[in-house]
């Protein structure tokens, strides 16, 4: 009886759900965070139909499967209940996760690793679609009267926690090991998908110890369980009609808010800033670190003043703060407001690199690094690589102080040039502090929206309900962030501004918060629904 | 409140079958001017974007109609008021 009453405890209720949850999303961000190497490994680019299936892994697995996902388990969630669900999804999103890390590279066994690989990815997609709404269920309908907004805040950290916890694990073994190591077909960067079968592992023990919501459990001993929670949610008007305002009024503005401030942010911040691939890391870290406690300071607000207002807010600042915030990022990162320390800019080659193909081309890779210190302790590289293709009289064994030039056929006419900036202290924490807003925004929009969604739907449907909604507005308008932004800004170049604006591609999120900020002021309640038993 | 809701309902209604011909707009537009190589793969991101923003499209537009047909002027405070 007592173990009985200590199982069925809140506090192990959410530790339960949360460690699930936590580890669903480390697993499905790993996979985009090492895309590169996958990519490299799964997908080469001179391979066309590869490239193909990498697209149909990257996008069908956040826009078309995730939302399928949510059909599929949120239907089961409503037909046997949210324990068995969510179980099932963990299983499926581990045991892909571990086999992605199995799967030899498309050097060894060919087509039959980018195949494999996309299969594994939508997998994955569709256990996360079927996760979230299973477990925002199961701890709302857990959570006591007048608290339900701040313990399923708990489960809305998971999402962030699970990002720290994928950039954490792979920074860790990525500087233990070096790129080099790393990135081998069975180098370092298989690891993670490693360390998810022991994590979800240890979370299915911890699940099955737990009991079925005592809201699903009531209804399934009355016999009223939804006997077709398709039908149910989406056939009938008066459910129907919420889950659109779900999706317009709310989702749609916290997945932008969500998607810009923890990916385009850091990804602006790389690709954009140019700030060194570890430093622009760890100050998305930090930021994370010290945003999530609000997740939980929202939660627990909304059940004080309401959930709309706080979600709305969020949105608003967003939309009002997110060009000023990113022409910082810009202003911070530049070379423009800073003093070269004259006699530490420096200039070194390094060795050149021969490499004959299969064609018995000769081409010489020849890296010659800017190395550029600044007064207030910042570091610029320009790494610029010009390729030479020499005639088929060049002898390997001369060296590149001795090479003829009449031997050079070519050299490139577009040197690939890579920038890395390390940042000074100052500067370093100027970003962390612009990003960290940006998360406190998504605190706001995603802290309480677990609450929300569950007290629009009756339990019979509840899972259903919510999960479409929540993931077409996390994985199709939030997904969507990096893809639409960098198209924006593709729209903004011009022969007189090849660059484009690097700050259009904020349009999207602006535009979709906005849009979603008006519907929810006019159409949303600001009314807790005291009673989500019926 | 409520003549602001139906009446923004005319906006949504307009602004999801605009939304549609934009993205079939773009998706031509990008599919036609990528390179031969590149082409397959761009058309197939495109596809995958029109087969999704569709439906969700349409699911705007019939927001619009019961926005403008007063659906929305008292939302539902139990679940009986949704069966």
């Amino acid at each position: 009886m007592i173990q009985e009453k200590k199982q069925s405890s809140i506090a192990f209720v959410i530790g339960a759900s949360s460690v699930g949850t936590l580890i669903e999303w480390y697993d499905f961000y790993i996979f985009g965070m090492l895309a590169t190497i996958i990519s490299k490994q799964f997908f080469p680019a001179d391979a066309g139909t590869a490239a193909l299936l990498s697209t149909l892994a990257i996008f069908a697995a956040g826009f078309i499967v995730r939302p399928f996902g949510a059909l599929v388990f949120g239907r089961l969630g409503d037909l046997i209940g949210r324990k068995h669900t969510f179980l099932l999804t963990l299983v499926i999103m581990g045991g892909s996760t571990f086999a992605i890390g199995l799967v030899p590279g498309y050097a060894t066994i060919g087509w039959a690793a980018p195949i494999l690989v996309l299969i594994l990815r939508l997998l994955q997609g569709l256990a996360l679609g079927g996760e979230y709404g299973g477990a925002a269920t199961y701890v709302a309908e857990h959570a006591p009267k007048g608290q339900r907004g701040f313990w399923t805040s708990w489960i809305q950290t998971t999402a962030t926690l699970g990002l720290f916890l994928a950039l954490g694990v792979i920074i860790l073994i990525r500087s233990s090991q070096g790129v080099e190591k790393f990135s081998a077909e069975w180098g370092g960067w298989r690891y993670p998908f490693w360390i998810s079968l022991l994590l979800v592992g240890v979370s299915i023990l911890i699940r099955m110890r737990m009991s079925e919501s005592p809201m699903f459990s009531k209804l399934k001993t009355e016999g009223k369980t939804s006997v077709n929670p398709l039908k149910e949610s989406f056939g009938q008007k008066g459910n129907f009609k919420m889950v659109l305002l779900a999706l317009f009024g709310a989702v749609m503005g916290q997945g932008v808010v969500w998607y810009t401030g923890q990916f385009y942010a850091q990804s602006f911040i790389e690709t954009v800033c140019k700030v060194e691939f570890i430093q622009s890391r760890n100050l998305m870290l930090w930021a994370i670190l010290m945003a999530t406690p609000c997740f939980v300071l929202f939660g627990w607000l909304s059940d004080k003043v309401g959930r709309k207002w706080i979600m709305l807010i969020g949105m608003l600042a967003a939309v009002l703060t997110y060009r000023p915030i990113y022409k910082q990022f810009l202003s911070l990162t530049s070379a423009k407001n800073r003093i070269e320390k004259i006699d530490l800019a420096k200039i070194t080659a390094s060795e050149p690199k021969v490499v004959t193909d299969a064609k018995e081309t000769t081409k010489i890779y020849v890296t010659q690094i800017f190395d550029t210190a600044y007064t207030d302790g910042a570091h610029f590289k320009y790494i610029k690589t010009d390729t030479l293709l020499l005639t088929a009289a060049y002898d390997a064994n001369l060296k590149m102080d001795a090479l003829n030039p009449s031997l050079v056929v070519s050299k490139s006419v577009k040197p690939n040039v890579v920038i890395e900036k390390t940042m000074d202290d100052a500067t370093y924490w100027n970003l962390i502090w612009l990003v960290f807003i940006q998360i406190v925004y998504v605190t706001m929009v995603y802290g309480p929206i677990a609450a929300f969604l569950v007290e629009m739907f009756p339990t019979k449907i509840r899972y259903t309900s919510m999960s479409l909604p929540y993931h077409i507005g996390n994985g199709v308008f939030g997904g969507l962030v990096p893809f639409l932004g960098t198209l924006i800004v593709e729209f903004t170049k011009s022969p007189e501004s090849p660059m484009g604006d690097a700050l259009a591609g904020l349009w999207y999120p602006i535009g979709v918060a906005s849009v979603c900020l008006i519907i929810g002021v006019f159409y949303l309640s600001n009314k807790i629904d005291k009673n989500v038993m019926d | 409140m409520n003549a602001v809701k139906k009446s923004l309902g005319y906006v949504w209604m307009l602004m999801a079958p605009a939304l549609i011909c934009f993205l079939v707009y773009q998706a031509v537009e990008k599919i036609s001017a990528a390179s031969e190589i590149q082409r397959s793969n761009v058309a197939l991101q495109w596809v995958i974007i029109l087969l999704v923003f569709t439906p969700i499209c349409v699911g705007f537009f019939i927001f619009g109609k019961y926005a403008i047909s007063n659906e929305y002027a008292h939302l539902p405070e139990s679940s009986t008021e949704i069966e």
